[in-house]
């Protein structure tokens, strides 16, 4: 397999080469071609971490490197692993949260917005926070002006979670203007961030 | 608000932050043989290296200047813009002044939108307020990359002024952030890095320099600087210069941001630091550290810890009133200062 990394710039090379590693046959190769001294830095690093014989062939300003996963090492399963952990997808569970209602659970409407509002302060609260909460059908008014839960999923964006939601929603409900945390999607983004999720807990 | 966070800002920009900065050695290059002025009140100037020029007024009042912009380090304007006051402030805490006004320096392209500019300035002068300055003016231009930073004044008594040359040999060198920054932001670059790591090192760029400067000159320090471009091993450098003096700095110390050594072992690191590694290693004895800690330490930080250089019997006291503060929560001991024979100025253990 071969890469061409040429004028991209730092970390572009090391996250071609650590989403091409996994995909490796055994016994295959890979080859990265740069032209930057950065890029040839960090992969240098990047093969001795992931265990990877490397050749480094330089002809003029360019130098292709062939990283080479040594036998016995499961470099497909280490590197998918590792790459999963490294990349914006989570190791397990519920780093997505779709938010699709404004109350919890079925039975009395009133008690279901209690509930909401409570879950949504434990998950602003909680040891670690989602990676991204959506919202969307009857949550879109949970991020709109006049939410109760409005500090809370402020705290949660101040928190490194991101806050998106549905602007076709948005617009149904006409409370685009009142959107008062996070960013406005839509259901392309939507998909692609749901099916890209192993762990993706609908509230 | 919530437009603004729909901007990728840290797409338009380059380089990250500080490591946006030219080199050390290409800086003295491009300097070289321009002649300098001399004038007896200017008790610091670009001849010095030190984080701002020092300018005697009276006897106990010195202007303290300094000016500091970079492209988008974070992906919220707001953020972006208090951090890049944040960094820019604090080259007056690292001398031991107070800063007192602020011109804007900006940058943005004509088709970026009026909110996302706002949201930028509003970070900016929040950030003043909180440091106790004024922004008082300043200069914007078109430019395809967004910039921002500040021009800051601020005052010092000059008998207390801390430059980053007066380390004494004895001193206990201790550092008020944690490291990591210019590894975090390149990975998040990339998509490389966990929004929560992100969010801690932006936390971290947001938090003034001030709160470790009030406290450190209550204490015996007789050396300060503030650990930006050239990362923690190139200001060490030249701190060590300053004083001839050599610093034996504990690898093992200083805080870190979380997945900082796992990150710098896939070779997620920036192009700074290759710039500081070349500038500066040839006075480092690396020792037995390992690669990915050394690549740390080179890397570039952005809106960093102060270093301070205090009087050993004087170390504790500080560090307990430091992290006793609540806002300093990463302030550790991380070397001492030695006389220099010969060989590297700095030496890893």
């Amino acid at each position: 397999m071969k890469i061409d990394a040429r004028n991209l710039t730092c970390p572009k090379p090391v996250v071609l080469t650590l989403e091409a590693l996994p995909k490796l046959a055994a016994g295959e190769s890979l080859e990265v071609l740069v032209n930057d001294p950065v890029a040839l830095g960090n992969l240098t690093r990047l093969a001795a971490q992931k265990d990877c014989d490397l050749k480094t062939q330089q002809s003029g300003d360019e130098t292709t490197l062939t990283l080479t996963p040594r036998s016995g090492v499961k470099a497909s399963d280490d590197s998918a692993s590792e790459a999963q952990a490294l990349c914006d997808l989570p190791d397990t569970g519920a780093s997505v949260i779709a938010v699709d209602t404004d109350t919890m659970g079925r039975g009395d409407e009133k008690l279901g917005h209690i509930l909401m509002k409570g879950l949504i302060y434990a998950l602003a609260h909680g040891e670690t926070v989602p990676q991204k909460t959506i919202f969307f059908n009857g949550g879109a008014h949970l991020t709109c002006e006049g939410s109760e839960s409005l500090d809370d999923i402020k705290d949660l964006e101040k928190r490194g979670t991101t806050i998106l939601t549905c602007g076709t929603c948005l617009d149904f409900y006409g409370i685009r203007d009142q959107l008062a945390v996070g960013g406005v999607t839509n259901l392309y983004e939507i998909a692609k961030v749901m099916a890209g999720q192993p762990g993706v807990t609908t509230l | 608000m919530a437009k603004g966070n729909d901007v990728k800002l840290t797409k338009l920009a380059e380089c990250a932050g500080c490591g946006a900065k030219v080199g050390a050695g290409e800086l003295a290059k491009l300097l070289k043989d321009i002649k300098v002025q001399r004038d007896p009140n200017l008790l610091v100037g670009f001849d010095k290296s030190d984080d701002a020029a020092v300018y005697r007024v009276t006897d106990d009042v010195a202007i303290v200047e300094t000016v500091d912009f970079f492209p988008p380090i974070a992906d919220d304007p707001y953020t972006y813009g208090a951090i890049a006051a944040t960094n820019a402030l604090s080259d007056v805490y690292a001398m031991g002044g107070q800063p007192k006004v602020a011109l804007n320096v900006m940058a943005v392209p004509e088709h970026m939108g009026a909110d996302v500019v706002h949201e930028i300035l509003r970070g900016g002068y929040e950030k003043v307020y909180e440091a106790g300055a004024s922004i008082v003016g300043g200069h914007s231009i078109y430019d395809e990359e967004p910039k921002y930073g500040l021009a800051v004044t601020g005052f010092v008594n000059p008998q207390h002024m801390l430059t980053n040359s007066g380390a004494r040999p004895g001193d206990v060198l201790v550092l008020t952030k944690a490291l990591g920054v210019g590894v975090i932001t390149t990975a998040a670059k990339g998509g490389l890095a966990q929004a929560e790591d992100v969010a801690r090192a932006e936390r971290q760029m947001m938090t003034l320099n001030r709160w470790a400067r009030d406290v450190a000159v209550s204490h015996q320090v007789h050396a300060a600087t503030d650990v930006t471009g050239f990362g923690l091993l190139g200001h060490a450098l030249e701190m060590a210069q300053g004083a001839d003096a050599r610093l034996v700095l504990d690898s093992s110390a200083p805080a870190l941001l979380p997945r900082t050594r796992e990150l710098a072992q896939l070779g997620v690191l920036p192009a700074g630091m290759y710039r500081n590694r070349h500038f500066a290693q040839d006075q480092v004895d690396e020792g037995q550290v390992p690669q990915d800690l050394c690549d740390v330490l080179y890397c570039p930080e952005t809106s960093g810890g102060l270093m301070l250089s205090v009087a050993a019997d004087d170390a504790d006291s500080l560090v307990s009133d430091l992290l006793a503060d609540g806002r300093v929560p990463d302030a550790r001991v991380v070397g001492r200062v030695e006389p220099y024979d010969a060989g590297a100025r700095i030496r890893l253990t």
